[in-house]
């Protein structure tokens, strides 16, 4: 058995999480975790050993509006943290045209993991 | 002269959360002045997310956090100016301002909300030696550039300070495709967030070099080279420990200060700690109408925090102005709040519990990392409060609920007294 440390990062709290691990090798097994103040922190836990997924969030330009030159975007979900960086360069090049809402779409499906890349702030024309 | 019942300095989140309690309260007339030609502040150009799990259940970036306080002070017909600079704040509530379309004019407030924020410590208040060159940003200036102008400041970057705008920002160049080298920080603990640490530096193997700082920077036009160097106990550089580091980018992050000129102009009596108004269980200064909520009375980790101590101040505002000439007489009962052990300070420092609510909520900082401890209040010589905590750190504000019912009928002019305890 192995014991792992996690810091939690689903709120800002940052709980210290101590983790059994059965095997540390290719396909790890969760047996325990501790030290959370909350289930998100259990959760986190588990998804961060087997499975680890990150919200990515950047900015792309916008042509028409008088106020603002770029948009704030997000993922609507959570990517494989493996593809954080391909989130970004997919976004590379794209360019919006106001008017943009909170929520719009931006990019469906990117880098074919579900997701959809949303718009996080109101751009009028 | 126009005329208002309270005027709001500052449309950021403190501004508009003090503005919705304000109307929800039942004060009409409300106006806030905004000095850029959004409202929103600083959550504008936070475009991560992590923001709201306090205030909505779920995690927000900062301009969809803005959005929704936006859309609130919208749905009230809440009046504001845009690209309105405030000029001064009188101690009689006379309110100066300035906008390219009305040029100078004033206006007559009955109650006046601070919440203009905080800035960034600039390199001039960290004595770095070397040359002057282009390249050397505070994090938060990197960030707008990045995110509402789409400009990258720099490719091969170092950032001094881990608090957490600096942490956010090593993060976000990395994404953008500049090379961020380390992150180093004076203390031998981080300013930031412990999630932070984890999702901005050892996602993208950042390292983190605590118990360092920058003591020289090298370049002609751009910066071209910083020298770090470990330092001692005294914070200090330790000789023979330094390493020189090419890149042609330097960012601070090295603290904020709350931005108090029309506070100081107001006659407003700051603490010598936050920098911020000292306040009553009102969060009202020592100015009689003015109320101070947000970064400009203490720098927060949260925005959720904020917008609770925002709202607070809003509510508290409007009670003063519907309570009009009758409020006087007041305070005879107030309590002190002193500290040691530790702790830095609170809000308030000064408790009146006849015009308190049921409930209040101290916040507070330490100075120094405890684990295993108590935060403890004592009333004269009987402890009140005594809460266990895991761990307490500088860069974490921690908030101690205390309830009317155990600060009444203690003796006139006596205080109150927080502070760390070990049991």
């Amino acid at each position: 058995m192995d014991v792992m440390e996690l810091i939690c990062i689903r709120c800002p709290k940052g709980c210290l999480l101590r983790v059994e691990l059965e095997a540390r090798g290719e396909e790890p097994r969760v047996l325990s975790v501790s030290g959370n103040s909350c289930p998100r922190g259990d959760e986190y836990a588990r998804k961060e050993i087997c499975d680890p997924t990150r919200a990515v969030t950047s900015s792309v330009p916008v042509r028409g509006c008088a106020l603002e030159r770029m948009v704030s975007v997000k993922t609507e979900r959570d990517v494989p943290k493996g593809l954080v960086l391909d989130v970004v360069n997919a976004l590379a090049g794209i360019e919006l045209k106001a008017p943009v809402r909170i929520g719009d779409v931006v990019l469906a499906n990117v880098c074919d993991t579900g997701v959809n890349v949303v718009a996080t702030k109101d751009c009028l024309a | 002269m126009l005329s208002y019942d309270i005027v709001i300095v500052g449309g950021g989140s403190a501004g508009l959360s003090a503005a919705v309690a304000a109307h929800d309260a039942g004060t009409g007339s409300i106006l806030v002045l905004e000095r850029e030609p959004r409202l929103g502040g600083i959550l504008n150009q936070c475009i991560h997310n992590g923001f709201g799990l306090h205030s909505f259940k779920e995690e927000l970036t900062g301009p969809e956090y803005a959005a929704r306080y936006i859309q609130m002070a919208d749905d009230r017909k809440i009046e504001r100016m845009l690209s309105t600079t405030v000029l001064d704040v009188s101690p009689k509530l006379v309110v100066t301002a300035v906008s390219a379309e009305q040029g100078v004019f004033q206006i007559e407030a009955r109650a006046v909300i601070l919440a203009m924020g905080c800035r960034e410590r600039p390199r001039g208040a960290l004595n770095i030696a070397g040359c002057r060159p282009a390249g050397v940003y505070t994090a938060g200036c990197a960030q707008k550039l990045v995110n509402i102008d789409g400009w990258l400041p720099g490719r091969e970057v170092v950032i001094l300070g881990s608090g957490d705008i600096g942490l956010i920002m090593a993060r976000r160049l990395t994404l953008e495709g500049a090379h961020v080298q380390c992150v180093a920080e004076l203390m031998p603990y981080s300013g930031g967030l412990r999630r932070n640490i984890v999702q901005c530096l050892d996602d993208f193997d950042i390292p983190l070099l605590l118990s360092h700082t920058v003591v020289g920077i090298e370049g002609k036009k751009r910066v071209e080279a910083i020298t770090l160097a470990q330092v001692g106990e005294s914070l200090r550089p330790i000789p023979g420990t330094e390493k020189r580091y090419s890149c042609d980018t330097l960012l601070l992050s090295v603290g904020l200060l709350p931005e108090n000129e029309l506070s100081r102009q107001a006659s407003v009596e700051l603490s010598p700690v936050t920098r911020g108004p000292l306040v009553d269980e009102s969060l009202e200064t020592s100015v009689d109408g003015i109320f101070a909520c947000g970064n400009v009375l203490h720098v927060h980790d949260l925005v959720d925090f904020v917008s609770e101590e925002a709202a607070h101040a809003g509510r508290k505002a409007a009670e003063y102005v519907q309570a009009g000439q009758e409020r006087r007489p007041r305070r005879e009962d107030e309590l002190e709040v002193r500290v040691s052990g530790g702790v830095r300070y609170t809000v308030p420092s000064r408790i009146s519990p006849s015009s308190m609510d049921e409930r209040l909520v101290l916040r507070l900082r330490v100075g120094q990392v405890f684990e295993d401890c108590y935060l403890s209040v004592y009333a004269g010589e009987k402890r009140i409060v005594h809460r266990r905590r895991q761990v307490v750190a500088p860069g974490e504000m921690q908030e101690i609920t205390l309830r009317r019912s155990q600060l009444e009928g203690l003796e006139p002019g006596s205080h109150l007294h927080v502070l760390v305890e070990g049991e």
